[in-house]
């Protein structure tokens, strides 16, 4: 029934992997995702996986050869974090387009400038239309057992696509925190061995990426958007059949005592498990709050959202990036146009919050769903706790 | 039947655009965006070849009599073999004037 240890959560992504008997890692190292980078190398090292480690020039390379490995038809992962990421941008929508179910661990991290290694969302979030899926963790547990749900969901036949898992740069992937980490037994049965739908193979000759001209892109990109929608049906699935096997239940937005609440906070990571802090000090003091967590980013939950925010009159969404010039942080924008044809909506209001490692706590949590109780803030979007 | 050149819908694209069938971007003519095409003066040309090795697409083959001609289908009229060609055998016309 697994193993409950103290581990690095890191260093449990990487044991996460490992369980799920990767064929190749391709990863280029970087702050905070390096002990990710170092520990797959580790694992390939020790010969713990029948596996290939492929040092690579750079997060641009490293993403080039985890296609190029999957397109092979190996279980493949690799890495990244902030600038790294961002490297990969060239990269990422094509892995898609080929439909290749490669994994991705991400370190979260705030990009530059200024130059900051600690932790947001503004690495993902530029990334988010590139056609992966993207899931987010609370904790060090959610990122063990999403990055093995992960492999069963990108590599469904329905599905074909690649996954990446956002864990909460330092805030998690430093954090030593109790883990079961699940038997290989388990995983084994949990996860079938690969079957790609194919290979590059010199016995049965295929082309990958290949050219898409006027008269087919269009038709290629409705597709590969078709492919992602559909998927949400294969994450709840890969999430039931896992709450049954381990116990521990998945949904793509989490509620939290939301069902008669008045004001409910929105977050995505780390942060949620504060926010859940905040929410129960609140409710001692008589405030009706709640917590909405979303876990399931790419594909978008829409039918989730509906339902659970159903009865709320403020949402108080939180993002941990910024939309230079837009609407507000990209979480807030999806969840307003998400609900802009219910009849009978809650008002929405965004905060800004948690850039570069800028520490956010239950006090700050208590303090912004009680401004948020009227259902408008100063400004559109508001940038919590900025000194000015 | 002849076989599609491409899919005509979304459904009937194989999932990554993944291509089953070897060889089949040569049924991609590609000659089809040339504007100008090379023109052999055989009396000037002395069959070094050089058009044939410069050629980026490939398409420029020996004959049975030892010159050299352009595969309309492919040639895309860069005109790099007319650039290279010593004699000076080989001219760019305009395909429409």
């Amino acid at each position: 029934m697994g193993k409950r240890v103290g581990m690095e959560v890191a260093i449990a992504s990487a044991e996460a992997a490992a369980l799920c008997r990767f064929d190749v890692a391709a990863v280029y190292p970087i702050t905070p995702q390096s002990h990710v980078a170092e520990h797959l190398s580790d694992i390939v090292n020790d010969g713990r996986v029948d596996a290939s480690f492929i040092t690579v020039a750079s997060e641009h390379s490293a993403l080039s050869a985890a296609i190029g490995a999957a397109g092979t038809g190996a279980r493949t992962v690799t890495a990244t974090s902030s600038q790294g990421l961002l490297f990969m941008s060239e990269i990422l929508p094509i892995a898609s387009a080929m439909r290749l179910p490669i994994v991705m661990l991400i370190a979260n991290r705030a990009v530059s400038g200024p130059i900051n290694i600690w932790n947001d969302h503004s690495d993902i979030m530029p990334m988010r239309d590139t056609g992966w899926i993207s899931f987010f963790a609370d904790n060090g547990q959610e990122v063990v057992d999403m990055t093995i749900q992960a492999f069963k969901v990108g590599e469904d036949r329905r599905v074909m696509l690649p996954v990446n898992i956002n864990m909460d740069g330092f805030q998690l992937t430093h954090m030593v925190e109790p883990i079961i980490m699940p038997d290989q037994e388990e995983v084994d049965r949990f996860l079938p061995s690969y079957v790609p739908y194919a290979t590059l193979h010199p016995d049965k000759v295929v082309s990958m990426g290949t050219l898409g001209m006027p008269e087919i892109y269009a038709e290629a990109q409705k597709s590969k958007d078709v492919a992602i929608v559909n998927s949400i049906k294969v994450v709840r699935e890969v999430w039931n059949e896992w709450e049954k096997q381990f116990g521990r239940k998945y949904e793509p937005i989490q509620s939290y005592q939301t069902e008669d609440a008045d004001v409910v906070l929105v977050t995505m990571g780390s942060m949620g498990e504060t926010a859940e802090i905040a929410v129960d000090e609140l409710r001692k003091l008589g405030v009706k709050a709640g917590l909405l967590k979303i876990k399931l980013w790419r594909p978008f939950p829409f039918d989730e959202l509906k339902k659970a925010v159903k009865g709320i009159k403020v949402l108080a969404v939180t993002d941990r990036a910024c939309s230079f010039g837009g609407p507000g942080g990209p979480v807030f924008s999806e969840i307003r146009s998400a609900l802009y044809d219910m009849p009978k909506r809650p008002k929405i209001v965004n905060y800004i919050i948690g850039l570069g490692g800028r520490d956010v706590q239950v006090e700050d949590f208590m303090e912004m769903t009680r401004k948020a109780a009227k259902g408008k803030l100063s400004e559109p979007y508001v940038f919590y706790g900025v000194r000015g | 039947m002849t076989e599609k050149k491409w899919p005509e819908t979304w459904q009937e694209i194989n999932p990554g655009c993944m291509v089953f069938r070897p060889g089949s971007a040569s049924e991609y003519h590609t000659g089809s965006w040339r504007a100008k095409r090379p023109i052999w003066e055989n009396e000037k040309c002395i069959k070094c070849g050089v058009c044939y090795i410069y050629c980026p697409e490939g398409c420029v083959t020996e004959t049975a009599d030892g010159f050299f001609e352009a595969n309309l289908d492919y040639c895309k009229g860069c005109g790099i073999c007319a650039h290279e060609c010593w004699p000076a055998a080989i001219t760019m016309v305009n395909e429409e004037e």
